[in-house]
């Protein structure tokens, strides 16, 4: 399965799951849908209802 | 009908609060009340539009009209509030009243401008509003020489984005080195010098004496002694928050609009979020404290008074020539612990009992993150 990215609306960083957020303790691989709820995204801190999949 | 929930501002404080607030109720009336144009944008990308290829317009991200759809609200743009009244519960702008359930001031600040002699001060531009960039960028000619004024989180972005693009930056600051409350020297050296290597040149333990009209050019004299012609001036010295208002209605001020654990200020039902509120103590300038303030601020709105708890948040400063990432103590005694190599450096401020309390990263050592955001502190905890 093609690895995806997701945008945060408010700042623009990009949630790349292949990459995943290793800062956040989040591995490379991890899917959209197995990323906490109570993740925030790091430039903003908007929360994961404030991103959108992004069409590559 | 029941007087709405308003909202002084329409920034990042004021659009991000009205998101949260739609999560929890998409009902209830909502007012946001701006004296600017009401178009929404992200600050933090004033000082990285360059590299982003836009200009101030491009900056925008939803029009007045699509925050009216998006966040269910009524927005009234060019609309400077003039007076609160907390007794009546109703704000006015000029003579016209609008009453209020509850008043959330998301006033901001604004760029302090300090009073250069010379007669080419009018000259000078700020940028912490995307009015005044569109009015610095209209002035920026390709490859102008750009003096900016101040070393700081603004001045060093600003610098590194207008180098990138070719214009020829110099960086004044009476400070020895950039960030100077933020980094210790040796980790200022090294963003001076990753600044360095895209061109920037700096002017440090040196203010600017006077700006004085030369020919289409603007002279400015150092405290060294030494002059240089410049075409733009850009002052980056610092933000005052927004206060008048709260002041003169009587709400409790001091840097910024004081606010309790529920962000609530001296007046009942009455709140303040951003760069103009002051809690615990401090004032909290940067993006990630709005996301967490949002998150308590909306249910204490909606009913469910909620306290903030803000954790340490670590400010990445946009520098991609030295990339660097701060966590900035609070202003007590200590000293810094730095180890690595520059410009891979890694900081650490103790206080005097050695509890460590903020924390810096350059270069590489940015990846190490999350690692030190977890030794920290929260900035504010209400249980403390």
């Amino acid at each position: 399965m093609q690895y995806k990215k997701w945008r945060c609306l408010i700042c623009d960083y990009v949630y790349d799951e292949e990459l995943g957020a290793p800062d956040d303790g989040i591995p490379p691989g991890t899917r959209w849908e197995d990323v906490p709820d109570s993740w925030t995204c790091p430039d903003c801190g908007a929360s994961k209802d404030d991103f959108q999949m992004e069409e590559i | 009908m029941t007087a709405p929930i308003t909202v002084l501002g329409a920034g990042h404080a004021a659009v991000t609060l009205a998101r949260e607030l739609r999560k929890l109720d998409a009902e209830t009336p909502l007012r946001i009340i701006t004296a600017d144009d009401g178009a929404y944008y992200y600050k933090p990308d004033l000082s990285k539009a360059l590299a982003a290829g836009k200009d101030a317009d491009g900056l925008i991200k939803q029009s007045p009209d699509q925050l009216r759809e998006q966040l269910n609200a009524e927005v009234l743009t060019q609309t400077p509030v003039t007076r609160i009244a907390p007794d009546e519960h109703a704000v006015y702008a000029g003579d016209t009243r609008y009453d209020y359930s509850r008043l959330v001031l998301a006033l901001g600040a604004e760029a302090i401008r300090p009073p250069f002699p010379g007669d080419a001060a009018a000259r000078v531009h700020t940028a912490n509003h995307r009015s005044d960039y569109a009015k610095f960028r209209a002035a920026l000619q390709p490859g102008a020489r750009v003096l900016i004024v101040g070393a700081g989180l603004i001045g060093c972005e600003f610098a590194n984005d207008l180098a990138a693009a070719g214009y020829a930056v110099t960086v004044a600051d009476i400070a020895g080195w950039p960030l100077p409350r933020l980094l210790p020297e040796v980790q200022g050296r090294a963003l001076q010098a990753g600044l360095e290597q895209i061109g920037v040149q700096w002017k440090l333990e040196n203010g600017v004496q006077s700006l004085n009209l030369s020919g289409d050019a603007i002279r400015a004299e150092f405290g060294d002694g030494s002059g240089a012609e410049f075409d733009t001036v850009l002052s980056a010295v610092g933000l005052r928050p927004h206060t008048a208002l709260a002041r003169d209605a009587g709400l409790e001020c001091a840097l910024g609009i004081v606010v309790d654990a529920h962000l609530q200020t001296s007046a009942p039902d009455i709140y303040a979020i951003g760069d103009c509120a002051q809690i615990g103590g401090r004032l909290l300038p940067y993006i990630l404290p709005i996301a967490h303030a949002a998150r308590a601020l909306a249910p204490t709105l909606t009913g469910t008074a909620t306290p903030a708890k803000l954790p340490a948040m670590p400010v990445i400063v946009k520098t991609p020539a030295c990339p660097t990432l701060v966590s900035a103590p609070a202003d007590v005694p200590g000293a810094w612990e730095v180890s690595g190599e520059a410009p891979d450096l890694e900081a650490l401020y103790k206080d005097e009992n050695g509890n460590p309390i903020g924390f810096a990263l350059t270069g590489k050592a940015t990846a190490k993150r999350a690692q030190y955001a977890a030794q920290m502190p929260p900035v504010f905890d209400p249980a403390a």
